[in-house]
């Protein structure tokens, strides 16, 4: 399951539909083995495209020393695609190389740039086996499993 | 002295969980041989038929190969050498 505060997951979601129709990437970092995504860092597609994603090599690097030299990891990955479903494709597959990051897709192919829904769901991609989880959304991590009376698993519009 | 070569999370298997080994070697190329030698199954990870794979980044003392020579890239005691999968995908 994926715990994600409401700021975060919105940021992800605001990001998302800034860059349609282009694919939009980022991280959440947090502290290593924290499973806590605390640390929202939108990231250039260097590829620029509505098909695919890619962060810029030298970003990849600078992202990489910044969580090293903080104690963090990856906690989550994510990135949207514009005209199917937020699902992992071949390509995510092959491509995914962090395995214990949660894999964040969001879709904006309904008219998200125009108000329309956006789909988000994450998974596990280790060894090239995709794992749906829930998505918990909450309103601060200090209450998680207090308050979280919001708290909600959004499941796919299709 | 050596060169440090940091190892990301999903080739950590081959190092027995090291975030970081040494090794050796004038080019890139060799360092790469010397660590398939200390780690087997590494190398295969890295290159494909004999080039550094197009989602995996290698970076000299922070400088991507790619800009830098590739894996003819001189390397030396004391540098640092990084290595990174690429983060991407997309809907095709």
């Amino acid at each position: 399951m994926l715990t994600i505060d409401r700021a975060t997951h919105d940021a992800i979601i605001a990001h998302a539909r800034r860059d349609h129709p282009d694919e939009a990437c980022g991280v959440v970092a947090g502290p290593i083995g924290s499973d806590v995504p605390a640390r929202f860092i939108p990231m250039l597609n260097a590829a620029m495209s509505p098909t695919f994603y890619e962060f810029d090599s030298g970003d990849l690097l600078k992202l990489y020393r910044e969580m090293d030299d903080r104690d963090e990891e990856p906690v989550v990955v994510y990135h949207s695609h514009t005209s199917t479903e937020a699902y992992p494709s071949r390509t995510d597959i092959s491509l995914a190389g962090e395995p214990g990051a949660h894999y964040v897709l969001v879709s904006t192919r309904d008219g998200a740039d125009l108000g329309g829904p956006v789909e988000f769901r994450s998974y596990r991609i280790v060894d090239g086996e995709v794992t749906e989880e829930e998505v918990h959304i909450v309103d601060s991590y200090a209450d998680d499993g207090f308050t979280d009376v919001e708290a909600t698993q959004q499941k796919a519009e299709h | 002295m050596a060169i440090e070569v940091r190892i990301p999370t999903i080739l950590r298997t081959y190092t027995g969980g090291e975030r970081a080994v040494e090794g050796s070697g004038a080019t890139v190329s060799e360092l790469i041989d010397k660590l398939e030698s200390d780690h087997p199954g590494i190398k295969e990870r890295l290159l494909e038929n004999g080039e550094a794979r197009r989602f995996v980044n290698i970076y000299v003392n922070d400088e991507d190969i790619r800009f830098t020579g590739g894996l003819d890239t001189a390397v030396a005691d004391g540098d640092n050498v990084v290595i990174l999968p690429a983060v991407a995908g997309g809907a095709v």
